[in-house]
């Protein structure tokens, strides 16, 4: 055991070594420590650099407000974390631990040139500089800036590890494990309520833990401590978590919690979640976070070996480690002779109590004494000396103006408490000022929860006992004896001799801000204490300003000579700590981030190699490549053997609506433009879709299965639109109509067969519907069986060939497609993608809503003004078609364009113009909404939106693609195969 | 005081004791030629532009609470102009023009990067709209240009473009004069700029009634610091837009959304642009200070509160990890929510009102910053003039009647 | 996330069972109001909403639930439900709003 060990002490296990590397060095320590407690035990306080003057920095807390201590640790490929706390980081054999944001190394630290010449580098300096030459911005200073940002390496490689995220209920959610937290748990629980009580550190118990003189209803608090978990811990209704920060507190008592799961295993097993987010609704919420300590701020107060006095206190009580040999303490509150005493009583010898108070506790002095500690009042540290670390402090007394150096390798500081009112101002709870300890207090709550204990600035042991058990609706009082916690004073600003623009006393000690650069804020014209802030980053450094909000605040306003209310508090953010991206993300990654829908015959697709492309949700089949091919001669193969005898298509992703009551019919007249009433049982029609707005929403073939019921389709992204919009029609504006509406896109697969052979293919297999011309012309629909199944079959053309399309229940659809892919054979066969649909389809000149058709097309724009009732009195989108600027001139127009060379594909996208050679900003007139190149008709097709296209016909346009290529097209109307239709006759 | 190197040299050997108010705190005066109601980068801009501009210098700027302390300070600071429409394009390329120079114009550097903006495109129709868009700003003299998924992850070295993703990159589009730029600077800079052409900065000082003459013109606020006369009134005032023109009797075009970011904790230099994702649906940038900037859409429901839900975050994180698995052990910082004004067509309003003497700027959505020195500039234009500048004349709210809407995202419509 | 009570199915759910659906009351005019309505009052219709910074009256959708569309008054600034109620009933006046907020 080394010097600064100490027997007897901590909640580590001191049978456990463990060797752990920092900076490559190897250390000792034990289970149970941290990085920072087990560097401290090797006599070790340098453990990081500043963000902005790099200066070398030791860990000033134990906990989660630490500011300074952070490290980068690494564990194989794809596990390197940077910025964590080595004030919380557990050790494990074989831990690997650097410092950060230095080079080359943390005891010589190139950038540490920044602090030479700190003078230069005040808050907002960059506001002021690097402006002149203009180009050097760009070139010089901002890389420059960019180099020097970041604290902690960026991250390489994809995480190795896994996550995982549940939701989770209780009555009441307790947020500390303090002695508030655990009366509240054990009150609650023989209340039989369900409760889930959470910490944030390896071990529960809080204050607890640190608190050797404390005693509970007669027992040591570590006993009672140990004697409630574990009752706790029996009760079926009480879930206790360790190594769990609530991060966030979200409407109507919706909490994140954080669990770490294996960062602080010796050995990672398969595949461990390493963390999980709990969403937690609870029916309370009692907060029990406790307070934070808050430094004070002096020159020289942030060299390595300064730091709280609670956390001094910590190292000794729950880690056994004595932060250094002799120390001085630097107080304004009481609390701090008690940290003093335990540390004296573990032999380190306390050189000196500073209290910058005049008027102290008697009993407090008189404890000091006979320990042999100086107590010196109403005097302060006026600075300290050593490089990396800290080797005496100057002791200065304001009234005499007497100065007096003395020997010290820590200096243990206490400024008062601050209560944690994170999550109470997450769930927007009031807030209010309390002068006297100059502190903010919870006030009243916005959402069921309460504060309680030290957070709610009730101090001490029994306070926090008691209203722990009374909010968790018991009526115990405890019986404790406890050292006084006492009360203090708040210093706005220290008295020194010094002159102010001579001192570095930090008040944010990772973003190296100073008194001097507040009070330089404050000068130059930033009063709210959020322009403070901004303008110097204090508090948005990663400890988020744990330990700078409040003393930033009273330095503010006392240079702004208002009351700190007046200048505000800065709004505390989620999350309470900062908290794993993948925590967030639970198991929702890789293949599991969002659902790929897949369609019945998706699987027969993939064994026959097809190439897929993503589609809104779907995965669709996008060509079938045969050995060799690439995708243009695929799809001119698929083009041809489609229309010279049969092709066949996965539909079944198309939208799918059934529409059924007894005035369905009327209901289909008000959501699309054409009419429905007319339509007989067994036909079917395309249906155009508007807005409220006028402009295409969707369109679709519908059928008319009987008098009361209709067969929608939708396009294949619109459809949980689609059904969105009927059925808010539905119901708020049209409640009087007798219509239900369901969803059955996933109830049918859909088998599109197209080509002069697809009625030769079917006939064999159906039964119950008469396929002949005659009996089942095309826009046609029927229903009966195909190899038994029962079907819906339409008689439908994207293709403009002869097309059906097979519905079957999709669990029959991969079985009818192979026995029609079998039975087809004799034809060529040849399955095809959404490829060679979309080409077939633009050969006859069919619409893609969303391609062809963006959300500012009428149907007028698109050429289908037919499809629009002039009869009905009403349709949705009917009254906005009649606006002025939706019938003016200059609306574009959906046409088709024939490149003069017809071996020219034009680019989807591309802008077309009357002249070419004007000048840039030109004049256009608007774009190829579709290009393909035509295998049928031997040359390359094109749909466009043109501003009057429709008076443009023959007309020569150009697409200026740049680098002096102009393509030149010639306006026809959209229909460039078969335009009278022939082939969908074909017998 | 001049801001440059030399006066912070002289300036750190007197110990910084003698920089002045950047921008004094008024006490109002009893009437101004143009009070601004709105104290964020649009509305600050536009006083200084009309003061520099147009030589108005009696002019008020009045901030509910503190200046910048609305969009301006809570945005993910992106900068771009690679818009289809040429309305739009229009617009925010006038405001990229102003970027570019802002910091020397104003004496006080702003930090405008100009990273890039690339749009990662994720499926067919992603690239087809994106070509759409290129190809368009090509023609309108507006930076945008194609990259195949090797030249994206040639700009962007951590971009994973195997094809066997769930949203595999299939391309890009990159505009180079984009970026991103200190969002608090652009507020104070303005403050600072205006204040020494002779604008009253007045901060805490909410508005709470419009007074309009007898014959309906405007002719001055009611304010919790007393009634301001004033003979025109130019409302910026973004997540309360629909609040100030109630109180002169005006029913707007507009809803209220949450929109949430959050910044991670600092690293190294790894993020080199704006990386946006459509599909996906996040964007994401690192800081001056090494913080990766992280953004999504906003809540579902109209909300003032400045609070958004964790489910949000969860899917905006999720996203993010799924362009780039490697942020997966990063760690969310502080993650906080801001209010925008959305039109039905999602681009803003900026003009006059049916009332005289009122103007308005508004509806910015979630493109706000990117367009302040445009936007202030042609609100000042619009409020000096008693017109629209032909850049913002189409942003009129008369669209919302004849139906002439500029709706970019409806034009970068949906997957079919 | 929200917990929202839903009329018809009389529980509180999670917000993420339900959509948002714009503000309510907007009553769609029928054939013969719109064919007389100026382009100026049908876009007023469209468009205008109020927006309003307190307690307003919005539609949800209980989409992943048992599909009905009701009305709801929330406070737009503090987020919090007042009421939610079926669809069809009239929108309550500020009085009933008041009365609903003290429990009457």
């Amino acid at each position: 055991m080394g010097e600064f060990r100490r027997a007897g002490r901590g909640l580590i296990n001191k049978d456990n070594p463990v060797h752990f590397s920092f900076d490559c060095k190897t250390y000792q320590g034990y289970e149970g420590d941290t990085i920072a407690s087990a560097l401290l035990a090797n006599g070790v306080h340098l453990m990081g650099r500043s963000f902005k003057y790099h200066r070398p920095r030791g860990p000033v807390g134990s906990g989660f407000e630490e500011p300074n201590a952070l490290v980068t640790v690494t564990r194989g490929k794809g596990r390197m974390t940077s910025n964590l706390r080595a004030t919380t980081m557990e050790i494990y054999s074989g831990m690997e631990a650097s410092s950060q944001n230095r080079w080359p190394s943390l005891g010589f630290d190139a950038g540490a040139f920044n602090n030479t010449f700190s003078m230069f580098f005040p808050a907002g300096f960059y506001n002021k500089t690097f402006m002149w030459p203009k180009s050097f911005w760009d070139k010089v200073y901002e890389p420059f800036i960019r180099n020097m940002a970041g604290l902690g390496p960026a991250p390489t490689e994809v995480d190795a590890d896994v996550y995982g995220s549940v939701y989770g209920h209780c009555d009441v959610l307790i947020v500390g494990s303090g002695p508030a937290g655990l009366a509240a748990a054990i009150a609650a629980a023989k209340k039989d309520q369900s409760v889930i009580l959470v910490d944030e550190n390896a071990e529960l118990g809080g204050s607890l833990n640190s608190s050797p003189s404390v005693v509970i209803d007669g027992k040591p608090a570590s006993e009672w401590r140990h004697k409630t978990l574990k009752a706790l811990s029996k009760a079926s209704n009480v879930t206790l978590m360790a190594r769990t920060t609530a991060v966030g507190y979200y409407h109507d008592d919706f909490v994140g919690l954080s669990e770490r799961l294996t960062d602080h295993l010796p050995i990672l097993e398969g595949n461990q979640i390493r963390e999980k987010l709990h969403r937690i609704r609870a029916g309370k919420v009692i907060l029990a976070q406790g307070a934070i300590e808050r430094p004070l701020v002096f020159d020289g107060n942030d060299k390595p070996g300064v730091m709280l006095a609670s956390a001094a206190q910590d190292y000794l009580n729950v880690y056994g480690v004595a932060v250094g040999k002799e120390a001085v303490v630097f107080t304004s509150h009481d609390s701090a002779y008690t940290a003093a005493f335990e540390l004296a009583d573990a032999n380190i010898r306390i050189a000196a109590i500073v209290d910058a108070r005049i008027y102290i506790p008697t009993s407090l002095i008189t404890m000091a004494s006979d320990r042999g500690i100086d107590v010196h009042v109403g005097k302060v540290l006026s600075g300290t000396s050593g490089k990396k670390r800290v080797s005496s402090a100057e002791i200065y007394d304001p009234t005499s103006g007497a100065k007096e150096t003395i020997k010290c390798d820590s200096v243990l500081m206490c400024g008062g408490w601050t209560p944690s009112l994170h999550l109470w101002s997450h769930s927007k709870g009031s807030i209010k000022w309390d002068a006297e300890t100059g502190v903010y207090l919870p006030d009243v709550a916005n959402e069921n929860c309460v504060s309680i204990g030290a957070s709610n600035g009730d101090f001490g042991f029994k306070a926090a006992l008691d209203a722990g058990s009374k909010i968790g609706g018991g009526r115990k009082t405890y019986t404790v004896e406890e050292p006084i916690f006492g009360t203090g004073e708040v210093f706005s600003s220290l008295p020194s001799y010094k002159k102010s623009s001579k001192q570095k006393a930090f008040v944010d000690f990772q973003n190296d801000v100073t008194e001097k650069d507040i009070k330089l804020a404050v000068r130059e014209g930033f009063r709210s204490i959020e322009h403070v802030k901004r303008y110097t980053t204090n508090g948005m450094a990663t400890d988020q300003g744990k330990t700078s909000n409040l003393n930033a605040l009273e330095i503010a306003s006392k240079a702004l000579g208002k009351e700190a209310p007046q200048v505000g508090l800065t709004t505390f953010r989620p999350p309470y700590t900062p908290t794993t991206f993948g925590a967030f993300c639970g198991y929702k990654m890789d293949d599991l981030f969002e659902v790929t829908r897949k369609t019945p015959i998706d699987a027969w697709a993939e064994q026959q190699r097809a190439v897929f492309e993503p589609v809104g949700v779907w995965r669709r089949a996008w060509y079938f490549p045969k050995a060799g091919e690439d995708m243009h001669t695929a799809v001119a193969r698929e083009c041809k053997a489609t229309r010279d005898s049969l092709g066949m298509f996965d539909a079944s992703t198309l939208g799918k609506i059934e529409v059924v009551g007894p005035d369905a019919a009327k209901f289909m007249n008000k959501m699309y433009t054409n009419p429905w009433g007319s339509l007989k049982v067994g036909a079917a029609r395309y249906g155009l879709m508007c807005r409220e707005d006028g402009y295409i929403y969707d369109d679709g073939v519908v059928g008319r299965i009987a008098e009361d019921r209709f067969h929608v389709t939708t396009t294949t992204g619109g459809a949980p639109r689609v059904y969105r919009h009927m059925e808010d029609y539905l119901q708020t504006e049209f409640p009087e109509l007798d219509v239900w509406l369901t969803s059955t896109t996933e109830h049918w697969a859909v088998i599109a067969l197209n080509g002069p052979n697809a009625r030769k293919l079917i006939e064999p297999f159906v039964e119950g519907i008469d396929l002949s011309p005659e009996a089942f012309p095309h826009m046609n629909v029927r229903e009966g069986k195909i190899f038994g199944l029962p079907t819906r079959l339409f008689r439908v053309s994207f293709s403009g060939e002869l097309g059906f399309e097979v519905n079957v229940p999709a669990q029959y659809g991969k079985a009818v497609w192979e026995a029609l892919y079998e039975a087809g054979q004799q034809y060529d066969i040849t399955p095809y993608g959404t490829e060679t649909m979309h080409v077939l389809r633009a050969e006859k000149g069919f619409i893609i809503v969303g391609q062809d058709t963006d959300g500012t097309v009428t149907p007028q724009d698109a050429g289908m003004s037919w499809i629009v009732s002039k009869k009905k009195k009403d349709f949705v989108g009917k009254r906005s078609l009649a606006r002025p600027d939706l019938t003016a001139d200059g609306r574009k127009h959906l046409i088709g364009l024939l490149t003069e060379d017809s071996n020219v594909v034009l680019e989807e996208g591309a802008h077309i113009v009357a002249d070419p050679n004007q000048p840039i900003p030109m004049d256009m007139l608007g774009h190829v909404t579709s290009s393909y190149w035509s295998e049928s008709l031997g040359t390359s097709v094109a749909m466009a939106l043109v501003k009057d296209g429709f008076k443009r016909m023959d007309e020569t346009l150009y697409i200026p693609m740049g680098g002096g290529i102009v393509h030149k097209a010639k306006v026809v109307k959209p229909v460039f195969y078969d335009p009278k239709g022939e082939r969908l006759n074909v017998v | 005081m001049k801001f440059s190197a030399r006066s912070l040299f002289a300036n750190a050997l007197s110990g910084h004791e003698n920089w002045p108010e950047q921008f004094p705190d008024k006490e109002p005066k009893k009437e101004y030629d143009v009070v601004i109601v709105g104290g964020g980068g649009h509305g600050l801009g536009a006083a200084y532009y009309l003061a520099k501009k147009y030589g108005i210098t009696n002019v008020a700027v009045l901030e509910k609470g503190w200046i910048g302390g609305g969009n301006t300070g809570r945005n993910t600071t992106i900068i771009r102009s690679n818009y289809l429409f040429d309305e739009s394009a229009g617009i925010y390329d006038h405001a990229v023009d102003l970027w570019d120079g802002l910091s020397q114009e104003l004496n006080y550097n702003v930090m405008f990067s100009k990273r890039g903006v690339l749009m990662l495109a994720h499926n067919v129709h992603d690239v087809q709209s994106f070509q759409r868009h290129v190809h368009a700003n090509r023609l309108n003299g507006v930076d945008n240009k194609w990259l195949s998924p090797e030249e994206c992850q040639e700009f962007v070295p951590i971009l994973d473009i195997s094809q066997n993703r769930r949203y595999p990159v299939m391309g890009g589009a990159l505009q180079m004069r984009a970026g991103t730029a200190r969002h608090d600077s652009v507020a104070w800079g303005y403050a600072r700029a205006a204040s020494q052409l002779g604008v009253d900065i007045i901060q805490n000082c909410m508005v709470t009634g419009i007074r309009r003459g007898p014959d309906g013109a405007i002719e001055g606020v009611e304010t919790v610091k007393g009634y301001i006369g004033a003979k025109k009134v130019g409302v910026s005032a973004a997540g309360n837009t629909s609040v100030v023109m109630d109180m002169a009797g005006l029913r707007f075009p507009l809803e209220s959304y949450p929109l949430q970011a959050l910044v991670s904790e600092p690293i190294k230099p790894v993020v080199p642009c704006v990386i946006m994702s459509n599909a996906v649906h996040a964007y994401i940038s690192q800081s001056d200070k090494g913080e990766l900037v992280i953004g999504a859409g906003t809540d579902q429901y109209t909300s003032y509160s400045q609070r958004g839900a964790l489910h949000i975050v969860e899917h905006t994180l999720m996203s993010i990890c799924e362009i780039f698995p490697i942020f997966r052990r990063m760690r969310m910082l502080r993650n906080w929510g801001g209010v925008v004004d959305v039109t039905p067509d999602r681009s803003p309003i900026v003009g006059k009102t049916p009332i005289e003497g009122l103007f308005v700027n508004c509806g910015w959505g979630t493109g706000g910053f990117k367009a302040t020195p445009g936007a202030a500039d042609l609100f000042a234009y619009t409020i000096a003039k008693d017109e629209p500048h032909k850049i913002n004349a189409p942003f009129n709210l008369d669209r919302f009647v004849g139906g002439r809407l500029i709706d970019e995202a409806a034009a970068a419509a949906v997957a079919h | 996330m929200f917990l929202i009570h839903c009329p018809y199915c009389d529980e509180k759910r999670p917000e993420t069972e339900f959509a948002h659906a714009g503000e309510a009351h907007i009553v769609r005019p029928n054939a013969a109001e719109q064919s007389e309505m100026t382009d100026a009052q049908w876009s007023e219709f469209m468009f205008i909403r109020d927006n309003k910074r307190g307690d307003s009256c919005e539609r949800w959708w209980h989409v992943n639930g048992c599909n009905m569309f009701f009305n709801a008054v929330r406070n737009t600034v503090t987020d919090k439900f007042v009421k939610t109620y079926k669809m069809g009933a009239k929108r309550p006046s500020n009085a009933q709003i008041q009365k609903w907020k003290e429990g009457v």
